[in-house]
């Protein structure tokens, strides 16, 4: 039965949730199991649904019981029959909306919505967070819901695309749109929480914002152009210096291709602030480098380094990995067939490039450039150490909320600005993309391997690559090195007091003393980072695969609503979260959950645009051939794009690990003293001038993060795409063990 | 389908949430330096027995978070931090009022300040604003030691002069609110526009001036003096100066919270943190302010108050939205966005 009708198991769980589990959400925390010990069936707080609605006068949660058995009635009907996806779609519908409707209605205080009370009166009860038979109750709703849909004949009655989908768009609508849409409102209200439209279009259009005086004379332009100019600039040059490095690695014979690819993965193993502290004692008005040229060419020390050049060196830095992250996917998924029969044809190595290769990395170079647009229009740390007098948006949104005017109906209409420039970039991306096919990995079989670049564009590659790689070599050797001097940039006599600090270790009573001040918020950001590593690669590239592969009514607002978290910045998202989730229905703030779902919904993006750049790569005869031979749509998903996307994976699971444990501007809304991030901690320390022990713990994530990275890669693996250059190594490998 | 499973089960492993709202706990939101945060929960743990959970965020980050969760306060006691989020707290109904018993001793300051919040907020220390300089570059530079506000306005520090955006930084509120307290408004805006061609840079925190100026990176700076002298026991050549027309001053701010769940001990920490002996601890934590309890021992390295001229700082109106929002958007336009 539960083959003819997968809906049942599903069922059967949220049948289990409503009877038996608790309900509301535990104060002990949702993995203790304390209830279970400590009077459940007899205390209120324990109950669940049922019990709630007849002994504890909550009817409303009564319905819900009704809903959960009209699936049933769908059975009557065999499958084909429309009244058996019509049932399924209503039953599943109604209880969904139900139990979303009266977790919004009835608050912590009774009725949430004025009106609602002056219709029923005041009630007495009230009720806290969803807990863990409302999460399961609602999956099973939404399992019904989906099951219905495709029997109606959603995505070809395809019920695991149909339920993904729904569960995708579930998600994001709860974690994205709610949050976000809350903050928004308050941009067209007063202080008072009024409608003020003329509020709104009065800072909407505001000199502040849109000002363009730096054309005319001295003074400053209005930020939004600032963050736009920056944000192009950054886009622009990491791009082309991600190419760069995908080129070396892919297409020369460079010998130190490996360390060179590490190199890369650097900057965004690097926790914010510190590559602008390195930045300012090299290039700042003491500086080293300053020092020395000024003493060298007698002239005087400047202040160059504060505003736009110091933000844009920082965030090439930063983001140039993320660049070639992308781009070397792209690069290597090219296949050598498509250049080889350019060559055949006599185009020069350099007309092939051009007209060729560079043609089918077009989804790559747009995804780097709208990564790395978007990026530095978020980006916090470095304009906040570096910005001098240059303002930009993300830092103003942040001070407009933290700061001495506590605006926040100002950040809210920063936000949106902020908001529209990230999202016409999008949707110029995708104008430029057009609907040509970029597919190059078919099922056909190949041969050849990579061709080489031509000699200019070789040279070129080398020029600009590897002048930044050893720039960032020394960055990252001043940073290393200012964990161990007493004070960075001005007394540098070594001493070990910074790390034991930090990471004391002693031998107490009880077995092992973690004495050092950053051990707990370092267990706190692992454990959440790891944990929210592979979540949001699932959800990514489940996401992707659904965009590139899937047809369906309204893609285009899907594929938006997923990218939204990215382009918003992150002190929005953060005061969204404690906006939406410290009160019920879904009661998260000070708890682990939230920090997770925070990096999840906002580092998925990334997983997305990498998943959609690789899975537009692959021939889709490919997933059309496994189904023919019977597979399902899960099966194929798992057994041959998966397997096919592994850089894509890798690329989502490492960015989303370290994206977790560097990111700052939305985490220090939802630390709380229970789960602080060392980011959040970090910062503590660079406020209070403690430039030691916060670059002596820097220094040891960055380690922590580079040995996660390898690891990920090691146990993901790589692609093998072309069987030629492989065999061939395999059977050098048999010849070599064969002798040795 | 599995897939789904699968982040539904990771979902819930992830739900590893603990709520610290258990019998004897408390949770504190500490807005001064981490080290001193961590020398008050450790010894109030230590003296009562009470759990507590503290995290450290700046004034304006605390406030917005009370703000945020105003409806479902999770927090129970904020303690530290700048007077004037304090007294905006307090204005919009987001902390409740509590005269401690230990609140018989203080100095007149703090007294003050807790009357005009109706005890909402009481202070805790206080820290004077100066200007600071870096010896060294002062001298390579062959400048003058500026000793007066009016100094600042010499062209001959042009370029050399770095002080926070009071749009952002509290500290620099203060600094606005100091000069038009001390010049009248069009005097001090007068002023504040000659100043505006020797600054360097806006920064957007408060002590970051002060920092910067230890490394070299500006001259002088214009911060709280605590913040200076901490960069002198650094080892920076830092001087510190108190004005010569006077100066103006924040009071440092505790809070109890409206609708906090562990009320009895969010008391007890007030009763605790009002203390003379609490308070003396303040030096080992490296914080050089002056406590606010009377027979509490001044740090021998805090600038005696009684040396700087103090100005009757109004905290009523310079703290109150309207006068704020209207001195801001003035600075904004009216020096800001002048040219250099």
């Amino acid at each position: 039965m539960s083959v003819k009708h997968p809906f049942i198991p599903w069922l059967l769980v949220a049948w289990a949730a409503y009877l038996l589990l608790p309900w509301y959400v535990q104060e002990d925390g949702f993995w203790s199991m304390t209830w279970l010990l400590d009077g459940y069936l007899a205390e209120e707080d324990y109950a669940s649904a049922i019990v709630h609605g007849f002994s504890y006068d909550k009817a409303w949660l009564l319905p819900l019981g009704l809903c959960l058995i009209a699936p049933l009635l769908a059975l009557r009907y065999p499958k084909y029959n429309p009244a058996y996806g019509r049932t399924l779609i209503a039953s599943g519908a109604t209880g969904l909306g139900w139990l979303i409707l009266q977790g919004l209605a009835i608050g912590i205080s009774g009725w949430e919505i004025n009106s609602l009370e002056s219709l029923f009166g005041v009630l007495e009860t009230r009720q806290f967070g969803l807990g863990y038979g409302a999460l399961l109750t609602a999956v099973g709703f939404l399992v019904v819901l989906t099951t219905g849909l495709a029997a109606r004949g959603a995505m070809k009655g395809d019920v695991f695309v149909t339920s993904a989908i729904g569960g995708v768009i579930l998600l994001v609508l709860v974690f994205v749109f709610y949050p976000v849409s809350q903050i928004l409102f308050s941009a067209f209200q007063n202080e008072e929480g009024r409608w003020a439209l003329g509020g709104f279009y009065q800072s909407l259009t505001s000199d502040s914002i849109w000002g363009l005086s730096c054309l005319a004379d001295n003074r400053s332009c209005g930020v939004a152009w600032n963050s736009v100019f920056l944000a192009v600039l950054t886009g622009v040059s990491t791009t082309l210096l991600g190419l760069a490095f995908a080129l070396i690695v892919t297409r020369t014979g460079f010998r130190y291709k490996k360390s060179l690819r590490l190199l890369t993965i650097l900057p965004i193993v690097t926790p914010p602030f510190v590559i602008g502290l390195a930045l300012i004692l090299l290039f700042g008005r003491s500086g080293i480098a300053t020092q020395f040229f000024s003493d060298l060419l007698g002239i005087e020390a400047g202040r160059w380094l504060y505003g736009l050049p110091g933000i844009w060196l920082a965030q090439l830095l930063a983001f140039t990995p993320i660049a070639f992250m992308v781009l070397i996917g792209v690069v290597e998924g090219i296949s050598p067939s498509m250049e080889e029969a350019s060559q055949t044809l006599r185009g020069s190595r350099w007309q092939t490039f051009r007209h060729v290769s560079l043609p089918l990395m077009r989804p790559g170079l747009a995804n780097a450039f709208l990564i790395g647009f978007i990026e530095s229009m978020a980006d916090f740390g470095n304009p906040m150490v570096l910005g001098g007098n240059y303002d930009v948006l993300s830092t103003e949104i942040f001070f407009a909320i933290v700061g001495a005017q506590n605006d926040q109906s100002r950040a809210a209409v920063l936000a949106i600005v902020l908001l529209f420039f990230t999202l016409s970039a999008f949707f110029i991306q995708r104008m430029w993309l057009g609907k040509k096919s970029y597919t190059t990995v078919s099922g056909k079989a190949e041969s050849g391997a990579a061709m080489p670049v031509n000699k200019g564009l070789k040279w070129l590659s080398y020029g600009t690559a590897l002048p930044w790689a050893l720039f960032t070599i020394v960055i990252y050797g001043m940073v290393m090195f200012g964990g161990f001097v007493s004070s960075w940039g001005f007394d540098h006599s070594f001493t070990l007091q910074h790390y034991s600090d930090a990471f004391a270790l002693s031998w107490g009573e009880f077995g092992l003393v973690w004495e050092g001040q950053a051990w707990d918020s370092l267990w706190t950001t692992l454990s959440i980072s790891a944990i929210a590593a592979p979540l949001t690669a699932a959800v990514g590239l489940l996401t992707a695969y659904l965009l590139v592969r899937q047809n369906f009514a309204g893609k285009d607002v899907f594929e938006f609503g997923t990218m939204l978290s990215f382009a918003i910045p992150g002190t929005v998202i953060g005061v969204s979260y404690i906006l939406a989730f410290n009160v019920p229905p879904l009661e998260l703030t000070g708890t682990g959950v939230i920090l997770v779902i925070c990096f999840m919904f906002r580092n998925m993006p990334v997983g997305v645009r990498g998943g959609i750049a690789a899975m537009s790569q692959l021939d889709k005869s490919l997933d059309e051939a496994s189904l023919t031979l019977g597979a399902n749509s899960f099966t194929t998903l798992r057994k041959v794009i998966m397997p096919l996307l592994r850089p894509a994976m890798i690329a989502a699971l490492v960015y989303s690990f370290v994206r977790a444990i560097t990111s700052v501007s939305a985490v220090i809304f939802l630390v709380s003293a229970e789960h602080n991030m060392a980011t959040s901690f970090i910062i503590g320390l660079v406020e209070n001038g403690e430039y030691g022990i916060a670059i002596a713990y820097c220094s040891v994530l960055i380690i922590i993060m580079l040995a996660a990275v390898t690891g990920i890669q090691l146990v993901v693996g790589e692609r093998k795409l072309r069987s030629k250059s492989s065999a061939s190594d395999q059977n050098k490998k048999k010849l070599q063990e064969q002798f040795a | 389908m599995k897939r789904l499973t699968l982040m539904a089960l990771a979902l819930a492993t992830s739900f590893t949430a603990t709520s610290s709202f258990a019998k004897n706990s408390l949770n504190v939101i500490c807005s001064t330096d981490s080290e001193w945060c961590k020398l008050m929960e450790t010894a109030f743990e230590k003296e009562t027995g009470i759990d507590v959970a503290l995290v450290r965020k700046s004034s304006g980050e605390a406030f917005a978070q009370i703000r945020a969760e105003k409806r479902n306060p999770k927090i129970d006691i904020w303690w530290g931090g700048t007077g004037d989020p304090h007294l905006q707290a307090a204005a919009e109904n987001l902390t409740q009022s509590y005269t401690a018993d230990n609140s018989k001793g203080l100095l007149d300051w703090a007294n003050r300040q807790a009357t005009q919040a109706d005890n909402k907020t009481v202070g805790i220390y206080a820290g004077a604003l100066g200007i600071g300089y870096n010896a060294n570059i002062l001298k390579q530079k062959g400048l003058p030691a500026p000793v007066c506000w009016k100094d600042l306005a010499n062209p001959i520090y042009k370029g050399e002069i770095q002080v926070a955006n009071p749009n952002s930084s509290g500290t620099a509120y203060t600094a606005l609110a100091t000069v038009v307290q001390l010049f009248g408004e069009e005097e001090g805006f007068n002023y504040l526009t000659q100043l505006h061609s020797n600054i360097n840079q806006y920064t957007k925190s408060g002590s970051a001036p002060i920092k910067a100026a230890a490394r070299g990176e500006t001259t002088i700076g214009i911060t709280f003096m605590h913040d200076m002298i901490k960069q002198v026991k650094k080892g920076f050549p830092i001087k510190v100066v108190a004005p010569c027309e006077g100066t103006g001053y924040e009071v440092g701010s505790m809070s109890i919270i409206k609708g906090a769940r562990n009320l009895a001990n969010a008391k007890q920490w007030a009763e605790f943190a009002l203390r003379p002996d609490i308070q003396s601890m303040a030096v080992k934590a490296k914080s050089y302010q002056v406590p606010s309890n009377a027979s509490a021992v001044v740090p021998a390295e805090a600038p005696k108050l009684s040396d700087v001229k103090l100005i009757d700082y109004d905290f009523a109106t310079y703290g109150s939205s309207d006068v704020r929002k209207r001195l801001l958007k003035r600075w904004d336009t009216d020096v800001k966005s002048l040219p250099r």
